[in-house]
């Protein structure tokens, strides 16, 4: 193909930059709340960098609990199919 | 008989018109169609437009109000993106399939009566099941099955809620109602089978990844947003369903992360969404019915986009699953910034169609103070920037580089996708374009710095968690359990299990009948034994049982002829 070099997107310094500016929009986000009043509607919610802090906090709650999920319920991509063969010997069809 | 045309109607003919006519005039007439519907439905007017009696029941096969006009408009704006992203590649059987099944959409949508909303609400059951088969692979056919038997078990439980109703009442009236008794739970769980509602949620995450490209964008539109509007018409503030929509809210995020299709990822994303749409209509308030409305209408246009984009990367690479994607923004371009254009709107980030709706919903929940279903609507945003927002996108189009160099979509899939991203803009940035018709006067005001910061906060720093997790989230080969187990491989053991043990009964039983015979021919002596061990005990009974037949027909042939 024609990647003797790369994209400039997927560079590492393209990336390394791409990060700092990510992580300076994070700063500028919660650091704006110094100035922009966040209506709470519930007290917490109106917390400094609440926002912040819950998205990730919920975030992390979430993948921890899909990935533990995960342990019980993933299965081989061909588990409906290869249980047909198995169970019905015929081969008609996964209905 | 009718002062309006009906809209649905149109978009029927249509369908049955595309089957006939080729080249040009067929391009015409899936262009124009949705068009003419479209016209027709802001021909309606306030209230009952047209009544019929049949079997002394009063027919109201048109029904106008703000709240209604609002979906089919969508309804058939969908179909004219939808037709005009297919027409070049889906066969004419899909799209004609595909606009019958639009058809249903729109009928639902105006039905006055609960006879006519029955009608239309199968006719969506049986042409979205022939949008899956046009998938066209062995994977597609049986999941077709599957997912009929699904919905015409909801169409006759939902059957069974009307008829109560009809019978109880005395009413047939799409009027508002409570589940209070087994008549409206009927109806009620009818209702949330095509929403999708736990427990039979999988239907949806199994059968629309198995359409054709261009199938699942038209299926994404439909079924589940009828439900919504039929929950809305139906079951405004019902409580059971702020439960049932957080459920589902939080099994879509779940089971998408879990998830290695893309179009599955999408799939799952759509109970999530239409988890905040159910809660909404939970609540029940006119903020939260407003917001539903609005959240339906901005949902099936970035879910649609977000279909297209993918729908475009598997007609392109004949791939599916994220293990086997990734880089194509280098030659796919412009999918992928449509694509991220879904993905934004659908993570309600400013500036997008999903800012100025769910964020209606959210404030519906914080006006009610209630506390828990704020909470989690707003940790579910968080979830669903997390699932959709990013992980589709980067999957697809960046992560590692895949080495496919595929061409970009082509220019009517082009158009369509741009068509839509532009509408999730413009009713970001304009959101009063949408909120002057919603059911109920809009007093809300989505753009406060306070609140655009809130979510900024919410949405990048879950962008965050996404990238710093991101080992957590390398995809396997794999597929997840979920509640179609339960149809898939429980029912279906039990089922052969009672089928072998019958059988195993009915040949010991064989046998022992055999032996009893036998022991009766012997005891009867030799007078007949010949021809009785000839022709056999079951064959006999099945000759005897023919002539019955035959002379059965001879009679009926006689007496119809006596009397003509």
């Amino acid at each position: 193909m024609n990647d003797d070099n790369l994209h400039w997107l997927v560079r590492p310094a393209t990336i390394r930059k791409l990060w700092w500016a990510f992580s300076i929009v994070l700063a500028l986000t919660v650091v704006a709340q110094f100035i922009i009043y966040v209506k709470g509607y519930f007290g917490v919610d109106g917390w400094f960098g609440f926002g912040a802090v819950f998205g990730f906090l919920s975030c992390l709650a979430m993948v921890l609990f899909a990935k533990a999920l995960g342990v019980f319920l993933k299965r081989d991509e061909d588990y409906y199919t290869a249980q047909d063969d198995a169970e019905d010997g015929k081969g008609d069809g996964d209905v | 008989m009718f002062d309006v045309w009906p809209p649905a109607l149109i978009m029927v003919a249509g369908a049955i018109l595309i089957g006939l006519l080729r080249g040009h005039w067929r391009t015409l007439l899936v262009l124009g169609t949705p068009l003419l519907s479209l016209w027709a439905i802001w021909q309606i007017p306030d209230g009952v437009a047209a009544t019929v009696t049949f079997l002394e029941y009063p027919i109201e096969p048109i029904e106008g109000s703000p709240l209604r006009r609002l979906f089919a408009t969508i309804f058939a704006l969908m179909a004219f993106g939808g037709g005009l992203y297919a027409f070049r590649q889906a066969k004419w059987y899909e799209l004609a399939a595909a606009y019958t099944y639009a058809a249903g959409a729109i009928g639902v949508s105006f039905a006055g009566d609960l006879i006519t909303f029955f009608l239309y609400w199968e006719l969506m059951a049986l042409f979205s099941t022939v949008v899956v088969w046009c998938g066209g692979t062995p994977g597609s056919r049986a999941a077709g099955i599957r997912y009929a038997i699904m919905h015409l078990l909801g169409g006759v439980i939902l059957k069974v809620g009307i008829e109560g109703v009809a019978v109880h009442t005395g009413s047939i009236d799409v009027q508002p109602m409570l589940a209070s008794n087994f008549d409206t739970w009927m109806i009620l769980i009818g209702i949330l089978i095509n929403a999708a509602a736990p427990p039979v949620s999988a239907w949806l995450s199994d059968a629309y990844p198995e359409s054709s490209p261009t199938g699942s964008v038209f299926l994404s539109a439909f079924t589940t947003k009828t439900a919504v509007l039929a929950l809305i018409l139906l079951f405004p503030g019902e409580p059971v369903l702020v439960g049932v929509g957080l459920f589902m809210v939080m099994y879509g995020i779940i089971y998408a992360l879990l998830e290695n299709d893309v179009r599955r990822i999408l799939a799952y994303s759509i109970v999530n969404q239409v988890g905040f749409m159910v809660c909404a209509v939970g609540i029940g308030t006119q903020m939260a019915l407003n917001g539903a409305a609005a959240h339906a209408f901005a949902h099936i246009l970035y879910k649609a986009l977000l279909f297209m984009s993918a729908g475009a990367v598997i007609y392109r690479t004949g791939f599916s699953k994220c293990t086997d994607l990734g880089g194509l923004f280098r030659t796919m371009p412009l999918t992928a910034v449509c694509g991220i254009i879904g993905a934004l709107a659908i993570s309600g980030f400013p500036l997008t169609s999903g800012f100025t709706t769910k964020t209606m919903i959210s404030q519906a929940a914080a006006d009610e103070s209630l506390v828990f279903v704020y909470f989690m609507l707003a940790a579910a945003s968080a979830g669903v920037f997390l699932h959709a927002g990013i992980k589709f996108p980067w999957f697809v189009f960046f992560q590692k580089d895949s080495g496919l160099r595929p061409k970009d979509a082509p220019w009517n899939m082009a158009a369509a996708m741009v068509l839509l991203s532009v509408l999730c803009i413009l009713l970001g940035v304009f959101p009063n374009l949408l909120y002057a018709y919603l059911p109920y006067p809009v007093e809300y005001v989505p753009y406060t710095a306070g609140k655009v910061l809130f979510y900024l906060q919410l949405l990048l720093f879950s962008g965050l968690a996404f990238f710093l997790l991101l080992p957590l989230m390398k995809r396997t080969l794999t597929i997840s359990l979920d509640s179609d187990w339960l149809w898939r491989v429980l029912l279906y053991r039990i089922a052969r299990t009672i089928y072998t043990t019958g059988a195993s009964i009915g040949i010991a039983l064989q046998t022992r009948i055999g032996k009893f015979l036998d022991a009766l021919r012997k005891r009867a002596g030799g007078h007949f034994g010949t021809q009785l061990s000839r022709a056999g005990v079951f064959a006999r009974a099945w000759s005897i049982g023919t002539t019955a037949l035959w002379i059965a027909v001879l009679l009926t042939a006689y007496v119809l002829f006596y009397l003509v």
